[in-house]
């Protein structure tokens, strides 16, 4: 049900009966290791170029989380994923593998919690049992895609972000155990005229704004209702404008209660710059780190802000801003 | 210590050019080697040379200098066609290797990402 100007409230409140993630060696050094369901020393696992080793965390992820949520492949009956890759190749190729009816996906950055939104309404409407949503990213294919080869070893200033080796996925069914999803917030695309690729945080942070001034606003609620608000991936450095922007805006978030996923990835010694990024930083950070968390009892209820630079190689080429956009999910034990 | 001060001067143009005018790497690659060939057919990259040896010959864009310096001998030598037949003459060892250690490079090793 629609309510307010852009926000679905989820009356059966959808549930995450699995969810994973899979993630590789520099996310191992990470902050959040143990919560990754399965880690991987290298960043090509045996296949033949980054964009195919990102496809298998992919699937990966996939696998893992229908396993977690005790079905079988052929009990999915939607998948919803997304990548920055182009064409969003490795989602489209895992659905190949997991050959179940699919809707691709393109929100960057905020694909997981866009699926997750979608998949969560499918489930509402009564339009399927059980949605699988997915998503990936991978440092090296994505800094190919959008930025130099790494081999080329192009500087990178202090603005900039590491993109997250990994994937995510999660299962929302009808019934089940495990935290519910019960209200999505969907962005508009903002864009403040930024167009430095290599400061994507500044860039998206207004977009993170927009929306949660949007989430409450139309449910009418209090940032006391969380016990936890996570935006991603900010970084550090579109973590403070986004913060700033709040305040200024009147919307008080506790210090200890406003967070970044691409701020809790990474430990402070590992060489991430302003923070981690990537499909994968959300998707991993709340399907695996936040979601267990949950299921521990330690937090009820969390906002989740996925934010997504919807630039493109071709529209930097031709000088174009960023438009960023933010999805904001309400989950609750 | 005069190849030290006038190698980083270079270097420091290279990086405000990266970082104040926001130049790609491949913009301020060409910057440099297009600067040092506009010096070195003014005659003044040489001078430049003799003052602060390592310090100019090593940056790229003593390779713009050679580039020019390569042309200019051998126009004169040749006449008109020397300038194409010139350019990487003096160079040729420099390209040659980045070509031939490219090749192996990327033949024995794998991208770690």
């Amino acid at each position: 049900m629609l309510q307010g100007h852009q926000t679905w409230v989820f009356e059966s409140k959808p549930v995450i009966i699995g969810s994973a993630a899979i993630g590789g060696p520099f996310e191992a050094q990470g902050n959040l290791a143990k919560d990754f369901d399965l880690l991987h020393g290298d960043i090509w696992l045996g296949q033949d170029s980054y964009e195919l080793a990102e496809r298998k965390f992919l699937e990966e992820a996939c696998e893992t989380a229908i396993k977690k949520a005790g079905l079988k492949k052929e009990d999915i009956q939607f998948f919803l994923s997304g990548d920055l890759i182009n064409q969003i190749m490795p989602s489209s190729f895992t659905a190949r593998t997991l050959a179940v009816p699919y809707l691709g996906i393109y929100g960057a950055c905020s694909s997981s919690m866009e699926g997750l939104s979608l998949a969560s309404l499918i489930i509402d409407s009564g339009f399927a049992q059980t949605a699988l949503v997915g998503t990936s990213s991978h440092n090296a294919a994505c800094e190919k895609q959008y930025r130099y080869p790494t081999e080329y070893g192009a500087q990178k200033p202090p603005t900039a972000q590491w993109t997250v080796t990994g994937a995510g996925a999660a299962v929302v069914a009808k019934d089940g155990e495990g935290p519910h999803v019960v209200a999505s917030t969907i962005g508009r695309v903002i864009d403040m005229g930024l167009s430095d690729p290599f400061n994507m945080g500044a860039a998206m942070a207004p977009a993170a704004v927009d929306t949660i001034e949007a989430h409450f606003r139309d449910l009418n609620i209090s940032p006391s209702h969380y016990d936890l608000i996570a935006t991603g991936d900010l970084g550090r450095v579109g973590h403070r404008i986004a913060a700033d922007l709040l305040t200024q805006h009147g919307l008080d978030i506790p210090v200890e209660k406003l967070t970044d996923c691409g701020i809790l990835m990474y430990k402070e010694s590992q060489p991430v710059l302003a923070g981690g990024s990537g499909c994968a930083c959300v998707a991993t950070t709340t399907f695996g780190h936040l979601l267990n968390r949950m299921r521990k009892g330690e937090l009820n209820r969390i906002l989740i802000i996925a934010t997504g630079a919807l630039l493109s190689p071709m529209s930097y080429q031709q000088k174009e801003t960023i438009p960023c956009i933010a999805y904001a999910v309400s989950i609750e034990m | 210590m005069l190849a030290f001060i006038i190698g980083g001067t270079i270097c420091v143009l290279g990086q405000l050019l990266m970082d104040g005018l926001k130049l790609t790497p491949a913009h301020t690659m060409v910057t440099l080697v297009v600067s040092g060939s506009i010096l070195g057919g003014l005659g003044v990259y040489d001078d430049l040379i003799a003052f602060a040896g390592a310090g100019a010959s090593v940056p790229i864009s003593n390779f713009g200098n050679q580039l020019v310096k390569g042309a200019l001998q051998e126009a004169q030598k040749t006449g008109i066609v020397g300038v194409l037949t010139g350019i990487f003459k003096i160079t040729s060892a420099g390209i040659s290797a980045a070509i031939i250690f490219g090749f192996l490079a990327a033949v024995l090793c794998k991208p770690k990402g």
